[in-house]
């Protein structure tokens, strides 16, 4: 009997023909940004690690657990709900990587555990990642767009916002002990998950971009409500996490800004407006430089006051692309 | 006075330009635009894990041109402050290879304040250019 069910013609994947241009490049970035938690001297933090108080260790440990959890959503929903809806055969290979890598993420915080806490204290954080209230509903929302079935729109709006917004509440943390000069390896390799991210949610953005343009505009305005009503949904979320997790050493307030500051983000991968004015994204400097070292080094013309134009000389070129 | 400015299909850079409201010339990957008078030059940084290929292939064809090259002015990069020390590293790249200035880097599509920066900037611009070449 089942012979008669038509199937359809199984194809193998041709790097060829590439009929868009942006999963090639993605991925050719994305497989050379491949790294390993094992990489990276998590073991010199040890010292580092003991300075920290009680309180802030476990603050520390919950964020992490935090961080796993979602990415331990998209390695095993996110990226391979996605792939369900791929328009291309290198689309789908894409997804591969970034679930892959989502795993590597997910692992690599329990590499920072094993290298600085005691078993008793790990699992008691993996137990409240099961019962705190605003974790659970932020994966809930993510996990509600992702059921089988949804819209592929809605679900790319949903990894988009995790990829590009939910980690910050989680990553500021890194950020901060960096800029104190506390866990720097640890931050190091955070900065690796940091830039992974950003292709990724490059990336579901870019692809939500290119299946929203071939809807209709009745249909392009409610995903656009959509999507910023799920902004505001998660934001609210997002608020109490954050005060629940830093009130306690008095960084709540911070931690908005840089969570304002990443939504505008978020919202620009999906090709739209950032919503938070520049009143309410100041982060801290201290918090942008652990983020890009060194990138504020050279005072760009329009940003230094009072600096003024100067003619700079050029060099001899080496790269082949160069003519000059 | 003018702007040119490349960006790829996901259009960051494009929406940019468009939120500046200043006339522009866009970089295509076909045939670049010839630039006859001073210029400023908006691009996107795409580098590799290592930072290289920063500038956009179109980017390096266009400014292979050396009469174009020489009306350069200044660049501005976009980019995304995640990927650390490389953060609009095609600014710093084009600024040492064309002696000229890294005017500004802003995230993405760039924020309101972004956009009145850089347009204030560019006014402050061309009254010095102006006045230095009266
Ligand atoms: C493959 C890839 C590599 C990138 N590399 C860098 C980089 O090295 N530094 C940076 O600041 N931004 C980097 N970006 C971010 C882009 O510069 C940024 O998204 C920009 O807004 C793209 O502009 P466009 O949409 O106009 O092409 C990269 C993005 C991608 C997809
Ligand atoms: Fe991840
Ligand atoms: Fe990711």
């Amino acid at each position: 009997m089942k012979d008669f069910a038509p199937r359809p013609v199984a194809r193998a994947i041709n790097w060829n023909r590439v009929t868009d241009d942006k999963d090639l490049e993605v991925w050719n970035r994305l497989t050379a940004n491949f790294w390993l938690p094992e990489k990276v001297p998590l073991s010199n933090d040890v010292q580092s690690w003991a300075t920290l108080t009680d309180d802030e260790q476990q603050l520390t440990i919950r964020v992490f657990t935090g961080l796993t959890l979602l990415d331990t959503v998209q390695a095993s929903v996110g990226a391979p709900a996605l792939m369900a809806d791929a328009t291309t055969p290198h689309e789908e290979s894409v997804l591969a990587n970034i679930a892959f890598m989502e795993a590597v993420h997910a692992k690599s915080y329990s590499s920072i555990f094993s290298t600085l806490c005691a078993t008793e204290e790990i699992d008691a954080a993996f137990r409240w990642a099961e019962e705190d209230p605003h974790l659970q509903a932020k994966a809930a929302k993510i996990l509600d767009d992702y059921a089988p079935g949804s819209d592929p729109l809605k679900k790319k709006i949903a990894s988009t916002f995790l990829e590009s917004f939910l980690f910050y509440s989680g990553f500021y943390l890194p950020m901060y002990w960096s800029s104190r000069a506390k866990l720097t390896n640890t931050a190091d390799l955070i900065r690796l998950i940091i830039r992974d991210e950003a292709v990724h949610g490059y990336y579901i953005g870019y692809k939500f971009q290119r299946g929203l343009e071939r809807e209709t505009e009745a249909r392009r305005a409610e995903i656009k409500d959509y999507a910023f009503s799920l902004l505001f949904e998660l934001y609210e979320i997002e608020e109490r996490y954050t005060a629940a997790l830093y009130d306690g050493v008095g960084l709540t307030e911070d931690v908005k800004r840089f969570l304002h500051y990443n939504a505008n983000k978020a919202l620009m991968n999906l090709g739209f407006e950032p919503l938070f004015p520049d009143s309410v994204t100041d982060v801290n400097p201290a918090i942008m430089s652990a983020l890009s070292p060194n990138a504020d080094e050279n005072h760009d013309f329009f940003s230094g006051s009072g600096s003024s134009y100067v003619i700079g000389k050029s060099v001899a070129t080496e790269d082949e692309d160069w003519d000059f | 006075m003018r702007l040119a400015y490349y960006s790829s299909s996901s259009g960051n850079t494009a929406r940019f330009v468009a939120r500046l409201g200043l006339p522009a010339e866009r970089i295509l990957p076909g045939a670049p635009p010839r630039m006859t008078d001073p210029f400023v030059l908006i691009t996107p940084t795409y580098a590799d894990g290592e930072g290289r290929g920063a500038v956009p292939k179109p980017v390096i064809r266009f400014l292979n041109d050396a009469d174009t090259r020489g009306h350069l002015m200044g660049v501005i990069a976009g980019g995304n402050r995640n990927f650390g020390e490389a953060f609009g590293l095609a600014g710093d790249v084009i600024a040492a290879k064309c002696g000229v200035p890294c005017l500004y880097r802003f995230e993405l599509a760039g924020t309101a304040g972004d956009i009145t920066r850089v347009r204030q900037g560019l006014d402050r611009l061309w009254t010095q250019i102006r006045s230095t070449a009266a």
